[in-house]
This record gives structure tokens, C-alpha cells and sequence, in this order.
């Protein structure tokens, strides 16, 4: 029902708020696990109707693609869960507990991921990234706190000039950082050392969906023989494959007012593109350091 | 069964040698002793297998422990075995990529020396059909360290052009009273080392087939193999399993012997032959090793007739399961990649690949296919009719001019034959260079596989394992003219009729299999998973 639907917008907005550096997967998370200790269900299966019917609605207000694969991993856990209890309220408060258990765990992994990456980070090391994502942030705050002097080139990444944002945070840093275009990236990348890059949700075959330009990004240092790292949280494991550009699903690529309002799509701009895993050297996650034929490993362990 | 096992007087060994030559089953004991000879042979030579599970059952043998290393191919060589008639069997026993015959072979052999050893404390073996990889721990997510390190025996390479491994070969079929077939034609250099077959005499012409040996059914099977009426994969695996239901409905258990064992003991024959008619698949090899762990674990206390039943079940589990809904579950994830608009690109006939089509134009989607055929098989003929049937819209192309329609197609679909476990796919030949060229034009290739033809062999080249077809097709009349009429007169020229391809993972974009959409990079952990869970 919409009165609840909206509830839940509230709530899955309010904890965006109270936490502007939680990613919104885990706030999804956290919206989910509210859910579920205020569900009134009374059998497993309906458990999971309604839980699929709330990452329904807060994939409607947030239409990245981190939101769906974090609803998703909550539902599976779910689902196992159900598996080992037949009694209805005792499954409830197992799940409770590992769900508590679960957002602990995922709130630590970007400082694991910042552990593992900032060994790459070499002293006086010219660093290029695109667009502002908090991972990324996080990495190069730990390098700048083992005293490693590098410096950084954002992209501007428009439409949103989220690059700006990720540089005023560098700034805050004392780090060298310097706004370069979208279109400079080719021009730029001759003199930087290493390419590192978040993501949105990383997919099947090992490559990524991440902000528009990732992807001529990841071509650009292919040509150039530089190293693109990729850093991302394990809930950010999605379980889709696209062939190529045209196969990512549309509500992923435009944002959900636009997918809401707009009739026809293929006047409007996608917000995020497809990076094929040829082109990526390695994933830095809360898992290790994988390689992008190991993604699907992890994610058959995960899912299968 | 006592073992009586002096070594025969050559009277006895005369007895066996004319049994033989009169085409009669050789009777119970006559066998028997021949399986002695070729235990003690084995012992003095073999060395003990490396399954841990295994050890802990045996008493200590003489033969000191070590792995067998089945794949070096020169370790027939190394082993200067005086040619006694049952040379070690595992070693050279099956010459083409089967990995059937051996495990099932050599326990069987050690389980007849224990039992004759323990004959007195027998209590029920609850163990017998405890191969290796059920060492593993029961929870299906058990990491990998867990698993106690599994032998895998995997099938021997053929070895035609060397000379030791034929005579055993030889001798080894002689001992299942099966014919050798012998080989055709001139073999090119690269390739001497298959068999090469002429399929123009229909094989009961060529070969004297003992009829008390065989069963009709399987002489049945391989005629249909060896003159190419029943091909494809899936239709190879689905016709052997049929008729080892008949032979398991027309078995009865002799005297003294135990179902388990000795139907095992029966197949093994059935396998020589089928695969002189023509050498086995890597599906038919999973479809063969699934029944004889079948058999082997049937309870001893179990009574004949709910014994074949049960067999008789689980061969129909394994077909509905592995093949028929392996198939549904594929379309399923497949008919996701296919959208409107889509020109899609097909190579020969591969019966999955044509029902994901069919099921496709079902549900709406609108598409056209492009059929891409080569000589001498032309077997996209076969996929055009089904497709055109449907009332799909197609276009034909012979594989010359794949580089000149593909800037149309926007995506390439892929029967395969097998698939490697370092991600390689085997399939017919000519799929790996219209891999080849999608990639080059950037078209994303998607190859459809079932599970049970995952294979744990490696292979890197088309070479070291393949099949040789019947060179005499590649002749053709045209207007009147046979060019290559008397090819086998002219010394320098040889024909070469290829049947199988090996394509490289970075070809193909996407596997689709009955778990789902896997990259092609993750062949061995599908293999894992699959192992645990066995």
C-alpha cells in the first residue's frame, strides 16, 4: 500500500541523511531490517512477498544499481535462514540477529578494502579518478595517513559535477588534486601512474557499472598500459550479466524521477555505463583482492 | 571365490585360446583365471592407487603406495612389461577420451583380491561404491581445503602411431572378445595418432561380432553410431542410456556373483565396442561413469529385481534431470539475452541451440537467424528445416562468407560439444573460427552447455585430441567430374576430415548452462561445486 511504501522512503531517506557516508546499499539494508522487525506476517512465504514488495519501493526512490543488489542479498540471506527453522518467531529473531550481524560486518568493509588497496599506492604516485565515490575517498584517506605523498586528477563528471565534491574533499586532505574534463582524460593519462576507480555494482562476468565515463576511462589507460583498479564492497556482487552496453537494463541507467516521468528514454542521457572486465586489472574488496574471472567464484559461493 | 591362483598349465591356457576362436563366451571359471592372471601381473607391477578413502579399508598391500600418473604418455614405454596378456590396465586401457573404464576397472580388481583375503571376517561392505571425491564434507559450501585431495584419473590421449600401445589395445580386446576395427587410409603426419575409419562397408560387413558377447541392442547402437544415425551429443548419450536400460532389463545376476560387481564387469565390453563403432563423447564418458557408481552402489542385500528397477529410475533421473530440463532451465536464462530486433547467428545443428531458438519465437521474441553451414557434414541443413518449420526467419550461409554477413548479426549462439575444465570449449569444427571472427567484429559470443559435458580434461590445441571422420566424404561430384575419385593412389596427397575444434575462453563472452550465466573463465569451479556435491 502507498502509506507504507512511503514509510519506508521516509525511513531509507532519513538514514541517507543521518549518515551521509553510508552507501545506500546499506542503507537499503538497514531500511530492510527495520521492515522486518515490524512485519506482522505470519508465514516465511509471505515473509519474502513483502520483502520483495519493499525493495520494490526503495528501488523506486533509489534507482542504483547497489540498492537492487543489496535488497537481493538481503533477500537470499533470508531465505537461507528460513531454510533452518520452521518455527515462524524463532526464524524472525535468528534473522534479526544475523541481520544486526550482517550490517556490522558491512560497515567494516571499506576499511578492509582501504587496507588492501593503499599497498598499491607507491610514494609520489599520480593517481586518476573518476567522479566522487566514497571508497575511493576512504583509500586515499588511509594512503595519506601511512604519509605517502601522491597527488590526484578528477574528473569533472558531468551532468552532476560530482567530481568537484571528490576534490573538495581532497582538498580537506592536503592532497595536490586537479579537476581535469571528461573529455581530457585521454590527454591526461600519459602522466598518471595508476587509474582507480568505485563502482555501482559489479556484475557476473567481473566487470562493472559505475558513473558515465568509467568506461572510455578504462579503454583510454588500456591504450596507455596503465593499471585500472577497481574498489568495491562485496554487497555490491550483483547477479546480472550484460554482453555489452545495450544489455544493461534501463532502470538501472537513468535515475528513477526520470524513469518515472519520461515517455520516450532515448532522448535522455544514461547515468551509468558498462566497463567489460578485459579491461579491468584488478577488484580491491572486503573479500581480497580478485581478479575478474575470480568475481564469479565469489559470487557462485555467494549465490549458488 | 578361492584363489586358486597358480599359474595355469598351457593346457588350460589352449582351452581358453579355442574358446575363443569358436566365438563362445568364455564360461565363468575360464575368466576368472584369466582376471588372476592378470591380478598378479598387476601386483608386481602396478602401484598402488592413491585414494585415501580406499586406504583405510585395505591391509597392506605388497605394491608400494604412489600415485598412477595415467596421463604422461610415456609411461607405457617406461614400463618394459614382459607382453603378458593383461598388461597394466589402467595405463593404456582406454586410448580415447573416456575417462570410464579405468577407476571402475582397477577397483573392481583390488575389491576381488580383498574380498578373497577377507573372505572369512566379510561382514557388509557398506562402503563399496566410495569413490574419492565423496570424502568431502556433506554441507554443499565446503571450501576448498576441506576437500581431501582427489586422484583424478583422467582418460588416456589415443595413440595410434605408437606401435607397444596398439599391440595392448589389441590384446586388451581380445581378452573382451571384441574385433578390432582396423584403420583407413592415409593419415595426415599431424594427425597419426587417431583412428581414421572408412564408413562405406557398414560395420557387421568389416567385423565379425561374437552375437553371445554383445548384446543386440548395443551391436545396434554402434552400427547407428559408426554410420552417423544417431549424431549430436545429446542424441549420442540419450541412445546409449537407452540401451543400457534394455541390457539392464535382459540381465540376470549369475550363480555366486553379485549384481553390483559383475554388471559393471558386463559393460566394460559394451564400451570396447562402442567405441571402435566410433570414439566415445565427453557426455557419453560423464553418462557412463554416472552408471557404474550407479551400480556399484547398490546394496549387496538388494534383490535382483528392485535392483534393476532402481536402475532403471535412475537412468531416466539422470535423462530428465541432465538433458530435458537442463534444456528448459537454459532457454529459460537464454530467451533474457535474446531481444526484439536481435539477428542472431547459428553454426550446424545443435539441438539445445535449436530448441532455445524455438522456444524464443514461442514467447514472442522478435528475431531472425542467420544458419552458417561447411562441408562435408552440412548440418545446418538440418537446423534450416527445423527452424524454417517454426516459422522462424532465415538466412543460409555456407562458413566462406561468415566475415561478410556478420556486421548484420548482433549476437552468435553456440552448441558445444564439451567443455574443458581451463574454459576451452570443444565443439564442431569450424565454431572456433566463427568465434574468431565475432570477436573481431566485436559481436558478444554466447555458447549453450549442460552441465554433464563438463569434462575435466585440458586442452590448448585441436591436435592432441580429436576425432578423424571418413576421408572418402570430402569427394564430391559435381557436373558430372569426381575430382578426388583416386586420392589414395596419388602418394603425396592426403585428405583430412576433422570432426572436433577447440575454441579459446577469451572468444567466448558468456556460458549458459543449467546453474545459470557463467563466464567461461569459471568452467572449474562449476566442476568443483559439482564434486561436493557428489
Amino acid at each position: 500500500s502507498d502509506n507504507d511504501c512511503l514509510k519506508l522512503v521516509e525511513y531509507f531517506r532519513a538514514q541517507m541523511r543521518k549518515d551521509p557516508d553510508m552507501a545506500s546499499a546499506v542503507a537499503a539494508i538497514r531500511t530492510l531490517l527495520e521492515f522486518l522487525k515490524r512485519d506482522k506476517g505470519e508465514t516465511i512465504l509471505g515473509l519474502r512477498e513483502s520483502l520483495k514488495w519493499a525493495t520494490d519501493c526503495l528501488t523506486g526512490e533509489d534507482s542504483s544499481v547497489a540498492v537492487s543488489s543489496g535488497g537481493e542479498l538481503f533477500l537470499r540471506f533470508i531465505s537461507l535462514t528460513s531454510l533452518e527453522h520452521q518455527d515462524l518467531s524463532r526464524c524472525k529473531k535468528v534473522m534479526e540477529e544475523r541481520g544486526e550481524l550482517f550490517l556490522e560486518k558491512i560497515s567494516m568493509s571499506r576499511t578492509k578494502v582501504a587496507k588492501l588497496c593503499h599497498t598499491f599506492i607507491k610514494d609520489g604516485a599520480k593517481i586518476l579518478t573518476h567522479s566522487y565515490s566514497r571508497v575511493v575517498l576512504r583509500v586515499l584517506e588511509k594512503a595519506a595517513a601511512e604519509k605517502k605523498r601522491f597527488s590526484v586528477y578528477v574528473t569533472e563528471s558531468q551532468p552532476d559535477s560530482a567530481g568537484r565534491q571528490m576534490a573538495e574533499a581532497l582538498r580537506k586532505l592536503n592532497v595536490p588534486v586537479t579537476v581535469v574534463l571528461d573529455a581530457a582524460v585521454g590527454y591526461v593519462l600519459e602522466k598518471v601512474d595508476l587509474v582507480i576507480v568505485g563502482a555501482e555494482g559489479v556484475v557476473e562476468s567481473g566487470g562493472i557499472i559505475n558513473k558515465i565515463g568509467t568506461y572510455q576511462m578504462a579503454v583510454c589507460s588500456k591504450a596507455h598500459n596503465k593499471p585500472f583498479y577497481v574498489v568495491a564492497e562485496s554487497f555490491k556482487f550483483v547477479r546480472l550479466y550484460p554482453l555489452n552496453q545495450q544489455d544493461v537494463p534501463d532502470k538501472f541507467k537513468y535515475k528513477a524521477d526520470t524513469l518515472k516521468t519520461v515517455q520516450n528514454l532515448s532522448e535522455e542521457h544514461p547515468m551509468i555505463d558498462y566497463t567489460p572486465p578485459s579491461l579491468i586489472t584488478l577488484l580491491f574488496t572486503d573479500l581480497g583482492v580478485l581478479t575478474p574471472s575470480a568475481v564469479s567464484d565469489e559470487l557462485i559461493k555467494l549465490y549458488l | 571365490m578361492a584363489d586358486a591362483g597358480e599359474p595355469e598349465g598351457p593346457e588350460r591356457k589352449d582351452d581358453i585360446v579355442k574358446a575363443k576362436q569358436e566365438g563362445k563366451e568364455l564360461t565363468k571359471e575360464e575368466k576368472q583365471r584369466l582376471r588372476k592372471e592378470k591380478k598378479q601381473q598387476k601386483k608386481s607391477k602396478e602401484k598402488k592407487d592413491d585414494k585415501p578413502s580406499r586406504d583405510s579399508e585395505k591391509e597392506k598391500k605388497p605394491a608400494s603406495a604412489a600415485s598412477p600418473a595415467p596421463q604422461t604418455p610415456t609411461q607405457p614405454p617406461a614400463q618394459k612389461a614382459p607382453s603378458a596378456a593383461p598388461a597394466p590396465v589402467p595405463v593404456p586401457a582406454s586410448e580415447t577420451p573416456s575417462a570410464a573404464d579405468k577407476p571402475a576397472k582397477s577397483k573392481a580388481e583390488l575389491k576381488a583380491e580383498r574380498r578373497a583375503r577377507q573372505e572369512a571376517e566379510r561382514a557388509s561392505k557398506g562402503k563399496k561404491g566410495d569413490v574419492g571425491p565423496q570424502a568431502a564434507p556433506g554441507k554443499p559450501k565446503a571450501p576448498p581445503s576441506e576437500l581431501q585431495p582427489v586422484v583424478k584419473r583422467l582418460p588416456e590421449h589415443v595413440q595410434v602411431d605408437n606401435p607397444e600401445v596398439l599391440k595392448k589395445l589389441a590384446k586388451k580386446l581380445e581378452r573382451q572378445q571384441i574385433p578390432l576395427r582396423s584403420d583407413y587410409g592415409y593419415k595426415v603426419s599431424l594427425f597419426s595418432h587417431l583412428h581414421q575409419y572408412s564408413r562405406k562397408a557398414p560395420l557387421t560387413q568389416q567385423l565379425g561380432i561374437p552375437s553371445t558377447v554383445i548384446h543386440p541392442a548395443i551391436v545396434r547402437l554402434g552400427l547407428q553410431y559408426s554410420q552417423g544415425i544417431v549424431a549430436g551429443s545429446n542424441a549420442r548419450s540419450v541412445a546409449l542410456l537407452h540401451a543400457f536400460k534394455q541390457v539392464i532389463r535382459d540381465y540376470t545376476t549369475p550363480p555366486n556373483e553379485e549384481l553390483s560387481r559383475d554388471l559393471v564387469n558386463r559393460l566394460k565390453p559394451y564400451i570396447s565396442f562402442l567405441n571402435q563403432c566410433r570414439p566415445l563423447s565427453a557426455s557419453m564418458g560423464n553418462a557412463i561413469k554416472y552408471i557404474k557408481k550407479e551400480i556399484s552402489n547398490i546394496p549387496s542385500q538388494c534383490k535382483e529385481e528392485e535392483a534393476k528397477r532402481k536402475l532403471l529410475n535412475c537412468i531416466d533421473c539422470y535423462i530428465n534431470e541432465k538433458i530435458v530440463l537442463a534444456a528448459k532451465a537454459i532457454a529459460k536464462y537464454s530467451i533474457e539475452k535474446i531481444s526484439d530486433g536481435d539477428v542472431i547467428l547459428v553454426y550446424g545443428c545443435s539441438s539445445l541451440v535449436n530448441h532455445i531458438l524455438c522456444e524464443a519465437f514461442e514467447k514472442n521474441r522478435k528475431f531472425r537467424v542467420i544458419v552458417v553451414d561447411s562441408r562435408p557434414r552440412l548440418e545446418g541443413r538440418e537446423a534450416l528445416r527445423r527452424l524454417v518449420q517454426k516459422g522462424i526467419n532465415c538466412t543460409y550461409v555456407l562458413i566462406s562468407a561468415v566475415s561478410y554477413i556478420l556486421p548484420e548479426v548482433s549476437k552468435v549462439f553456440l552448441g558445444a560439444h564439451a567443455l574443458l575444465a581451463n574454459g576451452y570449449v570443444m565443439s564442431r569444427v569450424g565454431t572456433s573460427q566463427i568465434a574468431l571472427v565475432a570477436k573481431a567484429f566485436n559481436v558478444p559470443v554466447l555458447v549453450c552447455c549442460e552441465t554433464y559435458k563438463f569434462c575435466e580434461r585440458v586442452q590448448t590445441d585441436s591436435f592432441v585430441s580429436n576425432e578423424l571422420d571418413d576421408p572418402d566424404d570430402l569427394i564430391v561430384t559435381r557436373t558430372g567430374t569426381t575430382q578426388l575419385e583416386h586420392w589414395q593412389e596419388v602418394p603425396s596427397l592426403g585428405l583430412l576430415n576433422l570432426v572436433y575444434d577447440v575454441t579459446p575462453p577469451d572468444f567466448v563472452d558468456l556460458v549458459i548452462t543449467d546453474l545459470g550465466m557463467i563466464p567461461c573463465t569459471s568452467v572449474p569451479v562449476v566442476l568443483r561445486v559439482k564434486n561436493v556435491d557428489q
